[in-house]
C-alpha cells in the first residue's frame, strides 16, 4: 500500500501532498495540509461542518476521496477571507452573533458562500433549504439566516 | 440595589474571539496535533448487557505500529466521589464506564484502548482483541428494569431512600418532595386531570465529538489538551481516576464545539494518559459520531405520571405525581431536579412529587441543559393544558392565577427573590403573537419552565497593561460568548472601551479555581468574579492617583473612567486609566486584579413559549411556524448573545418534542447513531425564533445578572405538545411526536384536522 501523489489547486495556491487512496479530502486538508478549520462533525455527509467548494460546487469533503482532487479547484474556509479583509458573509455573522461555539461556522460560511456564488439573491425559504445540510446546535439558526440575508442586502445595495 | 446606569454592559460588540472562528483558525479539541503523536482507538462492546470472561490482547499487542493496550484491568478502582457541576459523581462508575471492568453494561460501552503510530493502525488492532462475552438479557425500560424478574446490572446496588429496601436493585434511589395535605387538597379540587406521558432519550448533539491529547512524561507529569467544560473538572477526574496526584495534571482547554453538560464527565482523557504513560509518547483520541451516540451521555427517557387538581375558578389545590429516570448504565439521573422543578412556577399548597432513579442498559447518561427539568415541565404543562380547557378558561390566565412570586415558597424549600414569571407571562398576554389567527392545520400552545441555575467556585484576574488596555483571564471555557461578556463588564468597571479588554480561557495552571462552565453560571457566578476583580484594578490605580497627588488613597473619587482628585488638591486633574498606566513603573509597578469567590445560590430563571405548529393530516408530519420565547434574563450582558442562547435552547427543545430519539433494537442495539437518522432540526423545519428579554434584576449579582442559557430547553416540549393538542384535537402524552406517531394516532381517531377542531385556546382565533 503506497501512498498517492496528488496535485491540485488549494485556495488559489498549487498544491502538491501525499495520501492514502481510502483518505477522505476531509482527512487530507486537516492531516496532511494542516487545514484544520474544515471541521468534522460525522464523517458521514449528514452535519456539513467539513464543506468545502470543489471546482465551483458544494460537497462534504468527508464523502470526497483525497485522490479525486487531482488536477481540481477545492476552496476550504481558509480561501474565503481575501489578503486581510474579511468576506462578507464573515462579516456579517460576527455582527450578528451568528455563531456560539463555532464548531459549524467554517462550514456555514463555505455553504453561505457556495450559494450566493450561484444564487446572489435568495429568499429566506431558499436560504434555509440550501443550509439545511449543515447542522447547528447552538443557535437555532436564527441569526445564521439573519446574516445570509443581511449579507445579500447589503451586497444588493452595493451594487446599485 | 440602586439601578445603575451602564455605559457598555447591554451593547453588541463583536465577540473576540470572533474572527478566529470565522476564517476556520480556532482550534478545538481535534485540532491540535504534538511530534511523534500515537492515536488512539476504542474497543466497545456489541452487546448491550454481558459478562466479559476473558479478554485477550496479544494479537493486537502484536499487531504492526502498536505501542501500547489497555484494559479495565489497568483502571485501579476506587469509591470516591467529586463535586462535580451541579452534583457529586461516583468516581467508581466514572472509572467502569471509562472501560468495563466485569460486564458491558450498554451498547458501545468501552472495553480495551489502543494507541497506535496511525488511526488506522490502532482501529485495525482494536478489532483484533478477542473479547468472549456472556450475553444477558437487556433491560431497557424503567417498566422491565423495575420488574420483580428483571435482571440486575449491579449485583452490589440497594435502593437509597426506599424504607424496606434491601439485596440488589435497578432502583437506585427514591426521592420525594411534599407539602400539605394530598387527600384534602384533591377533595377541594371541581376538575381533576391526570395522565402519564413518556419522553425518549436524547442526546445533547454538540457537533465536535469528543477529543483530546494527551501526553505522560518521564516526571510523572501528565498535560491534556481537550475540548470540555471544565478543564479542573478533566484534572481531578482524571487524578482521582488514576491515583495521580491533580498536581501532577496540567489540562489546557481547546476551543469547545458544544457541550450542553455533555462535556463535564471524561471519556478519553484517562485513557489517553494511560496510554501515553504506557507507550511513552503523546496519544491523541478522536470519537466518532457513532461512539459520541454510543457511549456519552444522553438524557434520561423518562416515564412520568402526573394528577393535578383545581378549583372552578382555575386555583390549583394540589399537584401528585411519581417521575421514573431512566439513569443508563450507573445511578445518577436527573430525577431529583426534575421533582425540584416540576412544580417551581406555581404556588400550589399541597402535592407530593416522588422521584425515581432506574439503571438500564442504555449509556450512563450526562448533564443536558436543564438536566431533569423539560421531561417533568412536559407532564406538568400538559396536564395543565387539559385543565386550561376543561375549565374553558385562557391557559396564560390560569398560569398567572397561579404563578409564583417574589416571597413564595419554591417547591424544594427556599423563599423566590424577586422573580420575573408573572411579569414574562403579561408579556405573552400582551404580545401580538397570541392573539395573532391560525392558519389551516394549525394550533397553539403555550408552557412555561424553570430552571435553578447555579452559582459555585470562580476564578478572575485582569491585568492592566501599561497602555491603559486590559486582560482578563478565567478558567471557564468559551461556549456561547462568555469571554466578550467578561470583557464587557471589565471595560464597564474601568471605563475603557471593550475592543482595549482582551478576554482569555486558561490552562489548570494559570487560572484560579473555578467550576465548570455549565448550571448558566459563567455570566453569574465568574462573572461577578471578574467585576470584583476589575473593581480591585481600580482600587490599586486610585492608590497610584493617591501617590501621584501625595493624598490618603480613600481620598481619591472615580468618575467616568477617570480617578478624581480631592477637592482643593493643587495641580491635580483627573486621570484617566490611560494616564495612569503610563506611569505605573513609577508608581509601584504592574497592576493585577483578582478575585475568586463561592456563589452559594444563583437567582432562578423562568421562560414562557408560545408555539403555533401547522400538522399535515397525511402524513403526520408537524412544522413550527412560529415561535415566541418570554424570558426574565436579569440583565442582559450582551444581549445578542442572550437572544442567542434563548433560540439555541429552543431549537434543541422543539427537536426533542418533534424528532429526536434514541431507537433500540429488542437487543438493546442502538440502530440510530447518527445524524441522518438521528434528526435534529436543521435550518429548513425552524421558523425564526422570536425573544422576549425581560429584565427583572437577579439582587445577589452587582449588574442583577441571573443564568440565562439552560431554561430555554424548558417550556418547548410542552408548548409543542399543547400545539399539537390544540391543531389535532389529540392529547400526545408521548415524545417525540415524530410523523408515524401522529399519523397513526390520526387514523386512530379518525379526527378532522383543522383550526377549530379543538376546544379552541379561549377562543382565540
Amino acid at each position: 500500500m503506497s501512498k498517492l501523489h496528488i496535485r491540485s489547486t488549494i485556495n488559489g495556491e498549487e498544491t502538491e501532498f501525499l495520501c492514502e487512496p481510502h483518505e477522505s479530502l476531509l482527512e487530507a486538508l486537516r492531516n496532511e495540509l494542516g487545514l484544520t478549520g474544515t471541521k468534522e462533525g460525522c464523517a458521514t455527509g449528514d452535519c456539513g461542518a467539513c464543506s468545502v467548494i470543489l471546482d465551483g460546487r458544494l460537497v462534504p469533503s468527508c464523502l470526497v476521496l483525497a485522490a479525486e482532487v487531482q488536477a481540481r479547484t477545492v476552496t476550504t474556509i481558509e480561501g474565503v477571507a481575501t489578503g486581510d479583509a474579511l468576506h462578507p458573509l464573515q462579516q456579517k455573522f460576527l455582527e450578528h452573533a451568528a455563531l456560539q461555539c463555532g464548531i459549524c461556522t467554517p462550514g456555514f460560511i463555505v455553504a453561505a458562500k457556495a450559494l450566493l456564488d450561484r444564487h446572489p439573491n435568495p429568499t429566506e425559504v431558499e436560504a434555509r433549504f440550501w443550509l439545511a445540510g449543515n447542522l447547528c446546535r447552538c443557535t437555532g439558526y436564527d441569526k445564521v439566516i439573519k446574516a445570509v440575508l443581511d449579507t445579500v442586502a447589503e451586497t444588493r445595495k452595493a451594487a446599485v | 440595589m440602586s439601578p445603575r446606569t451602564f455605559t457598555q454592559v447591554g451593547t453588541r460588540p463583536i465577540r473576540h474571539d470572533g474572527v478566529d472562528k470565522v476564517t476556520g483558525r480556532a482550534n478545538y479539541g481535534a485540532d491540535f496535533t504534538l511530534p511523534g503523536m500515537l492515536h488512539g482507538a476504542v474497543l466497545r462492546s456489541p452487546y448491550a448487557h454481558a459478562r466479559i470472561v476473558s479478554i485477550d490482547t496479544t494479537a493486537a499487542e502484536a499487531a504492526p505500529g502498536v505501542k501500547a493496550v489497555i484494559t479495565g484491568a489497568d483502571i485501579p478502582e476506587t469509591n470516591a466521589k467529586l463535586m462535580l457541576g451541579e452534583g457529586a459523581i461516583d468516581l467508581h462508575d466514572v472509572g467502569d464506564n471509562l472501560l468495563a471492568h466485569g460486564k458491558a453494561l450498554y451498547n458501545g460501552h468501552a472495553v480495551a484502548a489502543v494507541a497506535a503510530v496511525t488511526a488506522d493502525a490502532a482501529r485495525s488492532a482494536a478489532a483484533l482483541i478477542k473479547v468472549v462475552y456472556e450475553v444477558l438479557e437487556p433491560v431497557l425500560s424503567v417498566d422491565r428494569a423495575m420488574a420483580a424478574d428483571a435482571p440486575i446490572l449491579h449485583d452490589n446496588m440497594a435502593t437509597k431512600g426506599q424504607p424496606g429496601a434491601n439485596g440488589p436493585s435497578n432502583l437506585a434511589s427514591r426521592m420525594e418532595l411534599k407539602r400539605g395535605d394530598l387527600t384534602r387538597g384533591f377533595a377541594d379540587a371541581d376538575v381533576v386531570v391526570e395522565r402519564e406521558f413518556r419522553t425518549a432519550t436524547v442526546h445533547q448533539g454538540y457537533i465536535e465529538p469528543h477529543a483530546c491529547v494527551a501526553r505522560y512524561g518521564e516526571d510523572g507529569r501528565a498535560i491534556v489538551w481537550c475540548s470540555t467544560q471544565g478543564p479542573f473538572a478533566v484534572r481531578d477526574q482524571c487524578a482521582a481516576i488514576l491515583s495521580m496526584d491533580p498536581a501532577n495534571i496540567k489540562v489546557i482547554p481547546s476551543e469547545i464545539g458544544g457541550g450542553f453538560g455533555g462535556k463535564i464527565v471524561v471519556y478519553l482523557e484517562p485513557l489517553a494518559i494511560m496510554l501515553s504513560r504506557k507507550a511513552q509518547r503523546p496519544v491523541k483520541m478522536v470519537m466518532t459520531r457513532d461512539e459520541v451516540f454510543r457511549a456519552t451521555g444522553p438524557t434520561s427517557g423518562t416515564k412520568i405520571r402526573m394528577k393535578i387538581g383545581a378549583k372552578k375558578d382555575g386555583t390549583i389545590v394540589a399537584a401528585d405525581g411519581s417521575l421514573y429516570y431512566e439513569a443508563g448504565a450507573y445511578r445518577g439521573s436527573p430525577a431529583g431536579a426534575g421533582m425540584m422543578c416540576a412544580l417551581a412556577p406555581y404556588r400550589i399548597p399541597n402535592f407530593l412529587i416522588e422521584a425515581f432513579d432506574i439503571v438500564v442498559n442504555k449509556p450512563k447518561v450526562a448533564a443536558y441543559r436543564a438536566p431533569g427539568s423539560p421531561m417533568a415541565s412536559f407532564a406538568v404543562e400538559s396536564v395543565l393544558d387539559e385543565i386550561a380547557r376543561q375549565l374553558k378558561t385562557d391557559p396564560i390566565d390560569l398560569r398567572l392565577k397561579n404563578a409564583a412570586s417574589e416571597g413564595d415558597l419554591a417547591p424544594y424549600g427556599p423563599p423566590y427573590g424577586p422573580i420575573g414569571l408573572k411579569d414574562i407571562l403579561e408579556a405573552a398576554r400582551k404580545h401580538p403573537h397570541w392573539t395573532s389567527p391560525l392558519g389551516k392545520n394549525q394550533g397553539r400552545g403555550i408552557a412555561c419552565g424553570f430552571w435553578f441555575n447555579a452559582g459555585m467556585n470562580s476564578s478572575a484576574s485582569v491585568t492592566l497593561n501599561m497602555d491603559g488596555s486590559a486582560a482578563v483571564v478565567t478558567g471557564n471555557p468559551d461556549i456561547g460568548g462568555t469571554r466578550v461578556a467578561q470583557a464587557l463588564m471589565v471595560a464597564e468597571e474601568l471605563g475603557i472601551p471593550v475592543e482595549r479588554v482582551r478576554p482569555g480561557v486558561a490552562d489548570t495552571d494559570s487560572s484560579g479555581f473555578t467550576d465548570v462552565t455549565g448550571g448558566s453560571r459563567v455570566c453569574y457566578a465568574t462573572g461577578m468574579a471578574v467585576i470584583k476583580a476589575a473593581e480591585d484594578v481600580r482600587e490599586q490605580l486610585k492608590a497610584r492617583a493617591a501617590t501621584i497627588w501625595k493624598v490618603d488613597p480613600s481620598a481619591v473619587g472615580w468618575e467616568d473612567g477617570r480617578a478624581t482628585p480631592p477637592a482643593g488638591t493643587e495641580k491635580a486633574e483627573p486621570l484617566s486609566v490611560a494616564d495612569l498606566a503610563a506611569k505605573l513603573s513609577h508608581t509601584g509597578g504592574p497592576i493585577i486584579g483578582r478575585a475568586s469567590l463561592y456563589a452559594p445560590m444563583a437567582g432562578p430563571a423562568f421562560g414562557a413559549h408560545i408555539c403555533d405548529l401547522e400538522v399535515d393530516p397525511e402524513t403526520g408530519r408537524s412544522r413550527v411556524v412560529r415561535y415566541t420565547a418570554f424570558q426574565d434574563v436579569g440583565k442582559a450582558v450582551h444581549p445578542s448573545f442572550v437572544e442567542g442562547q434563548i433560540q439555541g435552547g429552543v431549537a434543541q427543545g422543539i427537536g426533542w418534542a418533534l424528532n429526536e430519539e434514541y431507537v433500540y433494537d429488542r437487543n438493546g442495539i442502538m440502530e440510530n447513531a447518527g445524524f441522518l437518522d438521528y434528526r435534529m432540526p436543521v435550518a429548513s423545519d425552524l421558523p425564526m425564533i422570536e425573544t422576549v428579554v425581560l429584565e427583572v434584576a437577579n439582587p445577589l449579582h452587582p449588574y442583577g445578572v441571573r443564568g440565562v442559557g439552560e431554561v430555554p430547553i424548558v417550556p418547548p416540549l410542552a408548548a409543542v405538545a399543547n400545539a399539537m393538542r390544540d391543531a389535532t384535537g389529540l392529547r400526545f402524552t408521548e415524545l417525540p411526536l415524530s410523523p408515524p406517531r401522529v399519523l397513526a394516532a390520526l387514523e386512530r381517531e379518525h379526527e378532522p384536522v383543522g383550526a377549530g377542531t379543538g376546544a379552541g385556546q379561549g377562543g382565540r382565533r
